[in-house]
């Protein structure tokens, strides 16, 4: 499989500054560190809980933030390993020159606030192709409406404000204004949280059928891990700005390793009474990334933390082919899991 | 078992700019002592308004039009029912927080961010228990080895006997509003943070000794929300009304309050009413199950049979709509839009999204029959 | 055509939240009746002089204020000025301060504060440091240095006015782009590659502008008001301009009349003061009422 982008040891810390003189105290240690491959096609999912550093990681791919550290390598399509560029070090202004600010595009959460309110369907997806190419007049309504028809809209809806549409109708209209400009990556940031349940599934198969369509590359940024299954090939969680695992999903829903990664699962809550829940709760509450504790993030409320863990930072290390896991005793975990919770 | 709180056919209107909202179409449901009623819908779908019916605490501009509101607190004795319909407003601030609480979405709104944690917690007490607490302060009083000196105790015995005979007296309350003068609620205070000390460290929070003194922006989301169920169930309220309690918190944290829901369940509180969109979640917690759709009840059912035999085409189809751990094939979306409520459809007000309609869907409102064992569906096809 | 519907649809709804205020309507009509006496002023009360029709008429210069007649409809004031006329062509003066201050203050502020919440840091800080410098200054106190300095005449307040009315547009402008700024839609332009200025000219001022057009209506009062002051200190209009400020300057010293009728020359003051209570009334019932429509959490039920 081809790769799209590769982060390497990227970070985004946020300053906190405190004193007379507003000198930097600490920060806020949002991304802290992390390694990932993505490759061209996949639907790359990212689940964790609040604080761990989804979004960021999302809006620092592509720009949105710019990095305190590492780099993102972008590898245009067909030139191979050589063409590639560090998109964290290059200036804004050169991205949008080499035409690469309109490969990698993002969907946001709230389509209530992701879209102007005072602005008409029409603008709101005509803006990304104004930026990037010289397009008028016919032409542009023709592609427009091209647009919405792909996400299920009809040309009636060119002319209205988005309080005329309800939340799914936003969404789409957001995901058109998404795709206008031919992107190759898209960063998806919990696109279906704020909407109801039923048109959940609308979305989610808009977005499948999309990515077959248009043969792009999504990294689906979520906390909601029944979706996660269901649309993303591949997952990572991630735990306080670093990634804990990586592997095919199939693979970490059926056999998790980390214990946060069991954690997480076993708090689900399952829409199927015959399921036999085993809840591992987590004591303690989810510790603040301004003071990760030393050493394994995840040892404070690990129900199997040993002195090594307190003093060394597990690196993501590949424990067999595609899975990669971030725990000092990732070996032995799954039986210790099995002895203590059954 | 018996029952404890009934509704009957509940009509809720909002009355905006717009025209008149049809929030809530003659909703009835049922919830029996020591049993926990999931209520489950989409947004609009009017479960919260049903829940704020019955506490009677319905934002403006919206008001409760008809129905009735059965409490049947005796649970030996179903004769002896109160309508809240007909009760008065007095009644009803008494009956808030003390017989029936509620506690939602969001604890960062639900806590005054001035007031200390443990202060908030005796709010409760010291509004619904000004009695328990007077007796428990002069009986500190009486006690050989209080500490204050006579002439002082003397006064404060006789203030608190006669708060003890008529907390609301005219006298008292002048007292407590002037400022040197209300000095003499300190003793009841205390006694009150002493008890909400004691109430938190029921909900699995640890050092409640410290906790109480700290401030709501030193918590986390989690222990918000405790402290949220900490006031609400202060004065052991029969029925809890949860709307939508851990919509907003982390997967880990809910499973957390979930269990401690369960927990005090079987413990303190008779029963939960649980107001969520997550099907797992009630599929979780709760014994029973009421889909509502649109301002209408579709279905009522025992948790296992509503997931195992769906009858109402929307609980099938929202069933299908979700994602599941053992998930085949493509979610089946639900084609259409929740209806607008100033105008809803007529007849069955999920017809024109339903793929088993018939003629005389569009026509008639469904009523609630039952189709199986305490199961309850309102649709005219009930298709197998 | 059809590109404007949305926006007559939009323009229509809220045109009925502002009228559906009762109080709106008192204050729009109130707007209306001024701006009709405003344009139809050479009709209503005929200029004397013309090339100057700011002059007011005086037929003698008798210092005591005569009562309402047939001549003159509203009586006339110390030295025979009508007050009809000036009542009259004080409106169009009104309109001229009002409108002229708080076009410039609201320009200069709007400009300054969507500079200073956009790019925030450095920029921001001075900005706003000059800005508290600039508060720190007394409307009046500056007004009558400049004027002072000058001389005295209209214009020279409404430049003094206009100097300084900037201030508070500025901290209005910047906090509401500053919660703009963070959007989720600011942040989708960003990532298109949407350049800043049309980022704050496209999604910004768009959205942002309610408080400061809010407040720019209740300004315009307040103007008045002021330069009503300054004339009646003596800095404002030269005497005999028609301007309300000067009318009641001119029967300053006929306010209380002799002990045994105080209320003897009421006309000479009430005429004047009462039309600078309703033109103030008028904007600032219309303020109130875009205020309650631009709410956004009634504006969508």
């Amino acid at each position: 499989m081809q790769k799209i982008l590769e982060l390497k040891r990227l970070k985004k810390h946020y300053p906190i500054l405190g004193g007379v003189l507003r000198k930097k105290i600490s920060s806020v240690r949002a991304l802290d560190g992390i390694d990932l491959d993505i490759y061209r096609g996949e639907c790359l999912g990212v689940v964790g809980e609040s604080g761990c550093g989804k979004t960021t990681a999302g809006k620092t791919i592509i720009r949105l933030h710019t990095p305190t550290n590492g780099s993102v390598y972008y590898y245009p399509e067909g030139r191979g390993p050589e063409g590639r560029m560090d998109i964290a070090s290059t200036k804004i202004s050169a991205l949008k020159r080499l035409g690469i600010r309109s490969k990698l595009q993002m969907v946001f959460q709230d389509p209530t606030t992701s879209l102007n309110p005072r602005m008409l369907a029409k603008h709101i997806i005509a803006e990304p192709i104004k930026v990037q190419e010289n397009v008028g007049g016919r032409e542009l309504e023709g592609r427009i409406i091209g647009l919405l028809q792909l996400v299920g809209m009809t040309r009636d809806h060119l002319l209205r404000y988005p309080h005329e549409f309800s939340g799914g109708q936003r969404q789409r209209i957001a995901v058109a204004r998404a795709i206008a400009t031919n992107p190759e990556f898209i960063v998806l940031d919990e696109p279906t949280s704020a909407l109801d349940v039923s048109v959940q599934a609308q979305i989610l198969n808009l977005l499948k059928s999309l990515q077959e369509k248009l043969n792009l590359t999504y990294l689906f940024v979520t906390h909601h891990l029944l979706v996660v299954k269901y649309i993303s090939d591949r997952t990572a969680v991630m735990y306080l700005g670093k990634i804990v695992e990586l592997g095919k999903t199939r693979d970490i829903f059926s056999r998790p390793i980390h214990p946060y990664t069991h954690a997480l699962l076993s708090g689900i809550p399952i829409p199927d009474v015959e399921h036999k829940q085993h809840r591992i709760i987590l004591t303690g509450d989810v510790p603040s990334p301004v003071n990760p504790p030393q050493g394994c993030r995840f040892h404070t409320r690990c129900a199997f933390s040993v002195d090594r863990c307190r003093m060394e930072d597990p690196d993501l290390a590949e424990v067999e082919n595609g899975r990669s896991v971030a725990c000092h005793r990732q070996h032995e975990m799954e039986k210790l899991v099995s002895d203590r919770f059954g | 078992m018996s029952k404890l709180v009934e509704l009957v056919d509940i009509v809720t209107n909002f009355y905006t700019y717009e025209g008149t909202v049809k929030a809530l179409n003659r909703v009835s449901l049922t919830i029996e002592h020591g049993s926990s009623f999931g209520l489950v819908g989409e947004s609009g779908c009017g479960k919260s308004v049903t829940a704020r019916s019955i506490m009677r605490v319905v934002q403006e501009p919206g008001r409760i039009e008809g129905g009735s509101v059965l409490v049947y607190l005796d649970e030996t004795d179903e004769t002896k029912m109160i309508d809240l319909m007909k009760q008065s407003e007095d009644y009803m601030v008494d009956l808030r927080g003390n017989k029936i609480s509620m506690i939602f979405q969001e604890p960062n709104a639900a806590l005054n961010p001035i007031m200390s944690v443990g202060e908030q917690v005796a709010e409760s007490f010291l509004f619904h228990r000004k009695q328990e607490l007077c007796k428990k302060v002069l009986s500190e009083l009486n006690s050989p080895d209080c500490k204050t000196i006579y002439p002082l105790r003397k006064l404060l015995q006789s203030i608190y006997m006669a708060a003890d005979e008529n907390p609301d007296s005219f006298g008292l309350k002048l007292m407590s509003k002037i400022p040197v003068l209300k000095w003499w609620r300190r003793r009841m205070k205390q006694e009150a943070l002493k008890q909400s000390a004691e109430i938190i460290s029921k909900l699995g929070i640890p050092n409640p000794a410290e906790v109480v003194k700290l401030y709501p922006h030193n918590l986390s989301g989690g222990m918000k929300q405790r402290i949220v169920i900490a006031i609400a169930l202060a004065c052991n309220p029969v029925l809890l009304i949860a709307d939508e309690a851990t919509s907003n918190l982390d997967v880990t944290i809910q499973a957390q309050i979930l269990e401690l829901l369960r927990e005090l369940k079987q413990k303190e509180i008779s029963s939960i009413l649980l107001i969520t969109h997550d099907l797992g979640v009630v599929a979780e917690t709760c014994d029973r199950v009421g889909v509502m759709y649109a301002g209408n009840l579709c279905e009522v059912a025992d948790v296992k049979d509503l997931f195992s035999h769906p009858r109402h085409p929307y609980t099938r189809a929202l069933l299908d709509s979700v994602p599941k751990l053992s998930q085949e094939g493509e979610l089946k979306s639900i084609e259409g839009n929740v209806p607008n409520l100033v105008t809803p459809p007529p007849g069955c007000r999920f017809h024109p999204r339903c793929p088993y309609r018939k003629g005389i869907c569009s026509v008639e409102l469904p009523e609630l029959r039952n189709v199986g064992k305490n199961h309850q569906a309102a649709c005219h096809v009930l298709p197998e | 055509m059809i590109a404007n519907h949305p926006r007559l649809k939009e323009l229509k709804f809220t045109l009925r939240r502002i009228f559906g205020n009762p109080l709106a309507i008192i204050g729009f009509s109130l707007l209306l009746f001024f701006i009709a006496v405003a344009v139809f002023a050479p009709y209503i009360a005929p200029p004397k002089y013309e090339h100057n029709p700011y002059l007011m008429p005086h037929k003698g210069y008798s210092q005591t204020p005569r009562p309402p007649s047939k001549q003159n409809i509203f009586g006339t004031t110390a030295g025979q000025y009508d007050i009809f006329y000036g009542a009259v062509w004080g409106t169009r003066t009104a309109f001229k301060i009002g409108i002229f201050v708080v076009c410039i203050a609201a320009c200069i502020g709007v400009i300054l504060g969507v500079i200073s919440g956009y790019y925030g840091g450095i920029v921001d800080e001075l900005l706003m440091r000059i800005v508290d410098i600039v508060f720190a200054i007394p409307l009046l106190v500056l007004t009558m240095a400049i004027v002072v300095a000058f001389g005295r005449g209209l214009d020279k307040v409404m430049i003094a006015l206009a100097m300084v009315g900037w201030r508070s547009y500025v901290r209005v402008m910047r906090s509401s782009i500053l919660t703009l700024r963070e959007l989720d839609f600011v942040q989708a332009a960003r990532a298109m590659g949407v350049s800043n200025i049309k980022i704050m000219l496209r999604h910004i001022l768009p959205n942002g502008i309610y408080p400061v057009l809010v407040m720019a209506f209740m300004d315009i009062g307040s103007m008045v008001v002021v330069a009503a002051f300054m004339s009646f200190v003596g800095l404002g209009a030269p005497k005999g301009y028609a301007d309300w400020g000067q009318m009641v300057a001119l029967a300053r010293n006929y306010i209380v009349g002799p002990p045994d009728d105080p209320l003897k020359y009421w006309y000479a003051i009430v005429i004047p003061g009462g039309c600078i209570v309703l033109f103030v009334l008028a904007w600032n019932l219309i303020g109130d009422a875009l205020r309650d429509a631009f709410d956004p959490k009634i504006r969508r039920g």
